[in-house]
C-alpha cells in the first residue's frame, strides 16, 4: 500500500506542479513576472531578492526559459518583463528595449597553458576542430580538448556569434551544461580550453586576452574587449507602474552595484 | 461493508499506479512524435547529426553511445557480479553472508550523482594520465556504471542460485565432482535464465542512468571510435538540454525518450519472459 500511496501522491503532486505552471496570468498589481534569458536569471533572482526585501508586498517571480522564450512571454503579456542575453533582433524592435549590464565571455584555459592571447580567428580554429595540438601554438603536442556549451544555451549562442560566425562547432566538443561545469573541467585538465561568463572566473583557471585585449571589467564596459554581450529587459508599449519601478532599481547605482558584485559589468 | 470500502480504495489506488504509467507512455509518444514525422523515421535514427536548433534531428550518435556504454558496463560488471554472487551463495559461511549481502545491496543505495563526483574526482584523471584523451570517456562511464549495476545483478544472481534444488548439487558432488566442478557444470547451468534476467535488468539500469554518466562522459556528440573517445547517450542528452528547449526541440527529446523508452520496455519485457520461463 505504500508504494500505491507514493504513487498517488506523487500524481498529485504533478497535477499541483502542472496547475502552477499553467496558471501564467497573476498580474496582480503587485505582482511581476519576469522571463527569459537562463543567463541573466540567476542575477535577476539575486536582485528580485533584494528588491522584495525592501518593497515587502510585493512578488516578484523570475523564470527561465531562454531570451528567445522570454521576448515572446513578454510580447504575449505572460511576463510583464522579458530578459535577453542577446542584441533583439529585426522582428522584435516594436518592443522596449534596455540594457541592464554587459557580460564579457572569458575564453579560459588551465593556470599552467602558458598561452596568454588568442585571435578570434585561432578561437575559430580552435573550436571547429582545425587546430588540434597545443603545438600549433607553440606549447606542448598535446590534443586540445575543447568544451562547448550545450545546445540552446544563451552563452553558447552569444559565442557562436561573435566567434565561430559562419563555421560550427565540431561534434568532438566536449560539452558541459553550466558555467560552473566547464570551469570544474578546464581547472583539472591542463589541455583544456572553453569559454565562461566574465563574473564566474576565478582563480583555478586562466582568462586569455582575445585579440590582445584582456578582459576586465573596463574593456568589457567600454566595447574594446570583443567578446561581450548586453544583458538586456525588454518590455512592450508602457510598462506597469511595478515594473518601471523595478527596472529604475536595477539601473539604479544601488542595483548596479548588486550586479558587480554577483560578476557582470555595470553600465553606469 | 467496511472490508469492502478499504478493498476498493485499495484497487483504485492500484489501477492509479497503472493508470500513472499509461500516461507518461501517451505523453512521451504525443509529444515526441511529431518531430519523428518531420525529420523522417530514418534520418532521425540513422543520421549522427544532431542540432535541433537548426532542425537536425538525427541521434544516432547518442544510440551508439548508449549502447557502447550499456555494454561496457555489462562487460566490466558481470564478471565481479557473477563472482559476488558465487562466492556469496556458495564460499561463504552463512554469518558473513548475512553481512555481506546487505553491504552490496547498500551500493544500490548511494546516489548517482555521488558516483559521478567520484567519478570526475578520481578516475577521470587516471584515465587522462595513463591511458590519453580527455578522461571524460566511454571507459569512465562504463566503469562507473558497472560498479553501479553490480548489486542489482549480484542479489538477483544470488537468489537464482539459491533457488537451484540442493539435490542437485548433492548429486554432483556425490559423482565425485569438486566443489567448484559442481558450480560450473550444475549449478550457474540451473540458474541460468535467473542469471541472464539479472543481467538484463542490469543493463536496463545502466541504459537509463543519467546524472553519472552525464558527469563522466564528457557528452561530445561525435560517434566513439575508442574507448577514450568522449559520449553522449540518450539520457544525458535530455537532461542536458530540456532547461533550455523549446519548440521542435522540445519535441525532438522527447522523441529521444520514445528511443530510451522503447529500448528499456523491451529489456523488461525479456527479463519478465525468461523469468516466467523459469
Amino acid at each position: 500500500m505504500g508504494w500505491k500511496q507514493t504513487y498517488l501522491f506523487l500524481f498529485l503532486l504533478i497535477c499541483l506542479t502542472a496547475q502552477g505552471c499553467s496558471s501564467k496570468n497573476t498580474s496582480r498589481s503587485h505582482s511581476l513576472t519576469i522571463a527569459g534569458s537562463t543567463s541573466v536569471q540567476p542575477f535577476a533572482e539575486k536582485i528580485a531578492e533584494i528588491f522584495m526585501e525592501i518593497n515587502r508586498k510585493v512578488v516578484l517571480n523570475v523564470q527561465g526559459g531562454g531570451s528567445t522564450a522570454g521576448i515572446k512571454a513578454c510580447r504575449e503579456k505572460a511576463a510583464q518583463i522579458g530578459t535577453s542575453s542577446r542584441e533583439l533582433r529585426p522582428e522584435e524592435h516594436d518592443l522596449t528595449k534596455r540594457i541592464i549590464a554587459k557580460d564579457g565571455i572569458a575564453v579560459i584555459v588551465h593556470p599552467d597553458n602558458p598561452i596568454h592571447n588568442l585571435t578570434i580567428e585561432q578561437l575559430r580554429g580552435i573550436f571547429s576542430g582545425k587546430f588540434r595540438s597545443w603545438s600549433q601554438f607553440g606549447w606542448i603536442n598535446k590534443p586540445i580538448f575543447f568544451v562547448n556549451r550545450e545546445e540552446g544555451s544563451g552563452t553558447r549562442e552569444a559565442f557562436e556569434h561573435l566567434v565561430m560566425k559562419k563555421e560550427e562547432v565540431s561534434d568532438e566538443a566536449l560539452v558541459q551544461d553550466s558555467n560552473g561545469s566547464v570551469r570544474e573541467i578546464i581547472a583539472t585538465n591542463p589541455q583544456a580550453i572553453g569559454y565562461i561568463s566574465f563574473g564566474i572566473v576565478n582563480h583555478q583557471v586562466k582568462a586569455l586576452s582575445v585579440d590582445s585585449i584582456k578582459p576586465t571589467p573596463v574593456s568589457i564596459k567600454n566595447g574594446q574587449y570583443a567578446l561581450s554581450r548586453p544583458f538586456i529587459f525588454v518590455v512592450s508599449g508602457k510598462p506597469e507602474p511595478l515594473a518601471q519601478q523595478f527596472i529604475n532599481f536595477v539601473l539604479s547605482k544601488e542595483g548596479q552595484q548588486i550586479l558587480e558584485k554577483e560578476g557582470l559589468v555595470g553600465i553606469l | 461493508m467496511n472490508e469492502k470500502i478499504i478493498e476498493k480504495i485499495l484497487t483504485l489506488l492500484a489501477f492509479s499506479a497503472i493508470g500513472l504509467l499509461l500516461l507518461i507512455t501517451i505523453f512521451i509518444f504525443k509529444e515526441g512524435f511529431p518531430v519523428i514525422v518531420k525529420a523522417g523515421i530514418k534520418d532521425f535514427l540513422f543520421s549522427a547529426k544532431w542540432a535541433p536548433t537548426k532542425n537536425h534531428f538525427g541521434i544516432l550518435s547518442m544510440i551508439i553511445s548508449s549502447l557502447a556504454v550499456t555494454f561496457g558496463a555489462i562487460i566490466l560488471g558481470v564478471p565481479l557480479a557473477l563472482a559476488c554472487a558465487i562466492t556469496l551463495a556458495e564460499f561463504c559461511p552463512r554469518r558473513l553472508l548475512v553481512f555481506l549481502k546487505p553491504t552490496i545491496e547498500l551500493l544500490a543505495g548511494i546516489p548517482s550523482v555521488v558516483y559521478g563526483f567520484l567519478g570526475v574526482i578520481l578516475l577521470v584523471p587516471l584515465i587522462r594520465e595513463y591511458l590519453g584523451g580527455p578522461g571524460l570517456s566511454l571507459l569512465a562511464a562504463s566503469i562507473i556504471l558497472a560498479i553501479m549495476i553490480l548489486p542489482t545483478i549480484t542479489s538477483i544472481s544470488i537468489d537464482a542460485l539459491q533457488a537451484v534444488p540442493l539435490l542437485f548439487k548433492e548429486g554432483a558432488l556425490a559423482m565425485g565432482a569438486t566443489h567448484w566442478q559442481a558450480i560450473r557444470l550444475v549449478l550457474l547451468p540451473a540458474a541460468r535464465s535467473g542469471v541472464v534476467t539479472a543481467i538484463i535488468l542490469g543493463m536496463a539500469r545502466a541504459i537509463g542512468e543519467t546524472m553519472a554518466v552525464i558527469m563522466v562522459a564528457g557528452n561530445s556528440l561525435k560517434i566513439p571510435v575508442s574507448l577514450v573517445d568522449p559520449v553522449r547517450t540518450l539520457t544525458s542528452t535530455i537532461a542536458l538540454e530540456m532547461g533550455y528547449s523549446a519548440g521542435d526541440h522540445r519535441t525532438a527529446l522527447f522523441a529521444a525518450g520514445i528511443v530510451l523508452f522503447i529500448f528499456i520496455m523491451s529489456l523488461n519485457i525479456l527479463a519478465n519472459l525468461l523469468m516466467r520461463k523459469k
